[in-house]
């Protein structure tokens, strides 16, 4: 006699065998996340000391870069929200023609372009301006070379955020707003706009977050100054940036302070982040 | 049939989706004052007609008309259309009241987004709306909570409000009650009865008993055309085309 594996007794071992290797994946998964912020708290808050938020790079601390990062992030977000939303009510809103066409393919691409990229774009764009004399080639190195890379990277994203948020509010809201003899500029802006403003505002997070995480396109625009910010042409620095220059110094002293700088932008990402989220309940709670 | 006194007269209208006809050569008139009913099969073009006839047509994209709407002495393709829309409201097939908006605010947007400030008569105006729409019992109390939060008849209710706040001369009313139980369907039928005293009412239908119960005249079109016109009574019991009497006993559509 033969022994074989009833029907019944067969799916569930396969089911028992697929259940433990989604769940392995998710480990696997999860590992990293975990690890990084493991090993971020651990050694981090070891560096982590009054003075190293107080002091700027200069004298050991990271306060400038802190302050750098958020210099960065408003001045962003002041040129990148409005411009980027402004792109994506018009895609929304008249996109829907070879016009609005072409500039969605335009955003796409700006999405993907490499953060390196833009930071090198950023650089020759001022470096150009400077030889041609328009401004001085000190301007190269400064915040307003960091803002112009920022930008660039954040433009597209905020205008394909702001796309997809306003494509939620569907035409029947549309519909009923027109059909009251409401301008459809006032629709947009009354109606449409409010319908989707927790999207809207998580885009723009999440955009904030984006840029503020960013490291490459800084390495040659805004210069790590080691200083607090002293002007818009004068160079600044960037927590990710300080991150950067910690972690390759040889010094150990400064490998240290890499993992500090590197736990405060970690949770200053994560507050963003839960603060879009928080965002969103807040609107949905609502109803 | 003689009308009276036609509050909107179409002549040779034709609307096109792109290159496809939806509905042609329309003559029609709908009487002040009156329910018109606009009956038959899906996709034979009756909700083409009465989103023309306010000029909501134009706002699909590619979308075109052709031909003259006349509402009373004004050609309504040579008027803006947004004010056009102001004099011809609309009530659509499944309700759409404005999703972030309270109930009081729903009824107010029209006027509010159309300029008006004064408290007091956005007030007065919403008071008398949803008392017109037989709203007003149930949600007197409150006119703060989300439009949303309401049944789907009262939601229906409440966009019927919503039109009538800005004071139209014509509700146009496009399948109001598809998406809603027999008893939410009664309401808004009683509701429509009642219109007709200040306003002129067109609604679209694909129920026949509907149209029997509420219009005046009603219409029935098929294919892009309209077949006849006639008192509902008339139109129902002793239809002149063969076309209309296969379709209101049921051999197709």
């Amino acid at each position: 006699m033969t022994f074989r594996f009833d029907r019944d007794t067969r799916r569930r071992w396969f089911d028992v065998a697929m259940s433990a290797a989604a769940l392995a994946c998710v480990g696997i998964a999860i590992l990293p996340l975990g690890s990084i912020l493991f090993e971020a708290s651990v050694r981090g808050a070891a560096a982590i000391t009054p003075s190293f938020l107080t002091l700027p790079a200069g004298s050991g601390g990271i306060a400038n870069s802190i302050q750098g990062t958020l210099v960065l992030i408003g001045l962003t977000g002041l040129v990148a929200l409005p411009v980027g939303m402004l792109t994506g009510i018009y895609l929304a809103e008249f996109g829907r023609n070879r016009i609005g066409g072409a500039v969605r393919f335009f955003v796409d691409v700006m999405t993907q372009i490499p953060s390196i990229v833009v930071g090198i774009f950023a650089y020759s764009f001022v470096l150009e301006l400077g030889v041609a004399g328009i401004v001085s080639r000190r301007l190269v190195f400064s915040t307003i070379t960091a803002v112009i890379a920022l930008s660039t990277i954040m433009i597209p994203f905020v205008a394909r955020t702001s796309e997809e948020a306003l494509r939620l509010v569907t035409t029947s809201t549309r519909e009923a707003a027109l059909a009251l003899g409401i301008p459809r500029y006032k629709v947009i802006l009354r109606v449409v706009l409010p319908s989707c403003a927790s999207a809207l505002v998580t885009g723009g997070l999440l955009g904030i977050a984006r840029v503020g995480g960013e490291t490459a396109p800084l390495i040659m625009t805004a210069f790590a100054s080691p200083d607090f910010f002293t002007g818009l042409d004068q160079p600044i620095d960037a927590l990710p940036l300080r991150v950067f220059r910690f972690a390759i110094s040889p010094s150990l002293a400064d490998n240290r302070a890499a993992w500090g700088a590197s736990l405060i932008l970690v949770v200053m990402m994560l507050g963003i982040s839960i603060a879009s989220r928080a965002v969103i309940r807040l609107r949905s709670v609502k109803r | 049939m003689t009308i009276l006194a036609a509050k909107i007269r179409v002549e040779k209208l034709s609307a096109w989706y792109g290159t496809k006809l939806a509905i042609e050569d329309i003559n029609l008139e709908l009487e002040e004052h009156a329910v018109s009913g606009i009956i038959g099969p899906s996709g034979c073009g009756k909700s083409t007609l009465i989103r023309c006839l306010n000029r909501m047509h134009e706002t699909i994209p590619k979308a075109r008309v052709e031909g003259k709407v006349h509402l009373d002495q004004d050609d309504i393709y040579e008027l803006p259309a947004v004010s056009v829309r102001r004099r011809i409201g609309m009530v659509f097939q499944k309700p759409n009241p404005f999703p972030t908006m309270s109930i009081y605010d729903n009824v107010a947007a029209g006027l509010r987004l159309n300029g008006e400030r004064d408290r007091d008569k956005l007030d007065a105006a919403v008071l008398a709306s949803l008392k017109q729409a037989a709203l007003w019992d149930e949600v007197k109390d409150s006119l703060d909570k989300s439009g949303a939060s309401l049944s789907g008849g009262q939601q229906q209710r409440l966009c019927i409000a919503r039109a009538l706040a800005v004071k139209p001369e014509v509700v146009l009313m496009d399948e109001p009650c598809s998406a809603l139980d027999p008893i939410a369907t009664a309401k808004i039928e009683d509701l429509i009865f009642d219109l007709k005293k200040d306003y002129t009412v067109v609604i679209v239908t694909h129920n026949m008993q509907q149209a029997a119960r509420v219009a005046e005249t009603t219409a029935f079109m098929y294919l892009g055309h309209v077949i006849e016109v006639g008192a509902t009574r008339e139109l129902f019991e002793r239809p002149k085309e063969t076309l209309t009497e296969s379709y209101i006993t049921g051999r197709f559509g």
